[in-house]
């Protein structure tokens, strides 16, 4: 027999791992349940369409000009990081290229998902959490009105539309960063900048990032409400469950990229 | 007629509801009196479907809420009005569009028709003009009146009151007292209220219902509840620190 307090810091431990487990399974079984309630209550009608331009408003078009700034200067990075590698093999001209491609296939959908996660999705979980603790979710119930139709719905169709809309205006100017160091900086000509910059690119690469970034919303809008219906108590649980929204979407945003990213270099 | 049989409800463990039966006739306004914490709102929210109790039956006019789901609990809740204690105004709207929010939400009513209703709903609750504000331009008791206009904007047969004057000044709770006994000689319709504003119970009440340990222990009109010989009952209405009931949480 081995020493009982040993023992038992062991127990603790193994315990400790079976209640952490349980949880990660509830949060997820959560998630699930509520996408799936989404799902179904976008196909009951009516679809309010005046929440969903609201939301469309506040997601989309309040987003550009955070979006604008990230994208152009993440356009500019990367001509200055590829400048320092293509310069030593007098291969200038191919930053364009290379801007082009990653902005569109990688950058673009990933940088516009994570401004957007920041600004909204933590925005959702504060907002749909006070509502929760002043009991205007309850609220909502006693009038008939399905929290997840009223509040959710909108959200979700409104983040997974605008995602794709935002992440194409952001390749644009990721690409104009990009143009305006290389053409201004480096001097490499206007228009073969432009040519090289379109001529790598095929429908594909754009779709791609696209397809990335329907999903990208999916799980802003999800994460962001769930955590806000899971709020308890009062300011300190919105606070958490705002800081939550954004860690958790970060997290899933990356692995997901990472999964559709090796899924495409195969698939396709 | 309200029919709750043997309601059990725990949380974390810790039993709140215990096997809890109650009766509230149709017409009549019961007030259910208790310690801060002791399940009173808990109670408000299984009768009108928000929360799933662990055992027995919440019967509304026969139907039982604890086992309706989807449209039928649906069209059970729409017997329902509630006032919230702190009202639970929905902040992203006007005053107008929390008050006609359930005819917007459920009825065929044109725009003209609603804003019709709930100016005649303000009105009721003496306020006027104050459509186009939003909810934190409003004062606590102002806001409060309003919650009771959005709880009988569509007509309900049932009014729940979860501690009408908590929040609010002595002037402006005995306000909202009339208001409640206004609109019940007004609607008829069957209130229950949850408060430990002793004041407030006698002055709404038919009959007041002390809850203690997950349990009613005692039912009778303002007069009996105010000569009541239950040590229990006669320690909470006095208001008395030394008594059965302990001051420990």
């Amino acid at each position: 027999m081995g020493n009982p307090l040993r023992v038992q810091q062991i127990a603790g431990v193994w315990i400790g791992m079976g209640v952490r487990f349980i949880t990660f399974l509830e949060y997820i079984g959560g998630l699930i349940t509520l996408f799936v309630q989404t799902l179904l209550w976008i196909l009951v009608p009516p679809l309010k369409s005046k929440r969903i331009f609201q939301q469309m408003c506040v997601i989309g078009v309040e987003s550009l000009p955070i979006v604008s700034l990230i994208a152009l200067f993440i356009g500019i990075v990367l001509a200055l990081q590829s400048a320092y590698q293509m310069q030593k093999l007098s291969a200038d001209i191919y930053i364009a290229s290379l801007v082009s491609l990653s902005v569109t296939r990688e950058i673009g959908p990933v940088i516009t998902a994570l401004v957007v996660a920041g600004r909204v999705g933590a925005a959702m979980a504060a907002e749909l959490g006070t509502m929760k603790v002043t009991e205007q979710i309850d609220a909502l119930e006693t009038l008939a009105t399905n929290p997840v139709k009223y509040l959710v719905v909108p959200r979700f169709v409104a983040t997974t539309f605008m995602l794709p809309i935002l992440t194409i205006y952001a390749d644009y100017i990721g690409i104009l960063g990009g143009y305006l160091f290389g053409v201004y900086k480096l001097g490499i000509g206007s228009a073969l900048y432009w040519k090289m910059t379109y001529n790598p690119l095929v429908l594909k690469d754009v779709f791609t990032g696209l397809i990335k970034s329907v999903f990208f919303g999916m799980i802003i809008a999800m994460i962001g409400c769930y955590e806000g219906f899971r709020v308890e108590g009062g300011a300190e649980g919105v606070g958490r469950a705002t800081t939550l929204a954004v860690v958790i979407s970060f997290v899933l945003i990356i692995a997901a990229d990472c999964l559709f990213t090796t899924l495409f270099y195969f698939a396709f | 007629m309200i029919e709750i049989i043997n309601l059990s409800k725990s949380f974390n463990g810790k039993p709140v509801l215990k096997k809890l039966n109650l009766t509230v006739q149709s017409g009549e306004t019961l007030v259910v009196i208790g310690r801060s914490g002791c399940g009173k709102s808990v109670l408000l929210k299984h009768i009108i479907g928000i929360m799933r109790p662990e055992g027995g039956q919440i019967l509304i006019d026969g139907e039982d809420v604890a086992r309706a789901k989807g449209r039928e609990l649906e069209r059970i809740r729409m017997k329902f009005g509630m006032l919230f204690q702190g009202s639970a105004l929905f902040d992203s709207l006007t005053i107008g569009e929390n008050v006609g929010f359930a005819l917007q939400e459920h009825t065929t009513m044109d725009e003209r028709s609603v804003a019709t209703r709930v100016r005649e709903c303000l009105q009721m609750v003496g306020l006027k003009g104050i459509e186009e504000m939003k909810p934190s331009e409003l004062s606590g008791g102002m806001r409060k009146r309003v919650g009771l206009a959005r709880a009988i904007a569509r007509n309900p047969q049932l009014i729940l009151y979860d501690e009408p004057t908590t929040g609010i000044d002595p002037i402006m709770g005995d306000a909202i007292n009339d208001l409640i006994k206004a609109l019940h000689d007004k609607l008829k319709v069957t209130s229950i209220a949850v408060t430990h504003d002793m004041t407030s119970a006698y002055k709404i009440a038919s009959r007041i219902a002390m809850l203690y340990d997950g349990k009613i222990v005692e039912v009778g009109t303002s007069e009996e509840i105010r000569h009541t010989s239950n040590p229990i009952v006669r320690q909470f209405v006095t208001g008395a620190a030394t008594g059965p009931i302990t001051t420990e949480e």
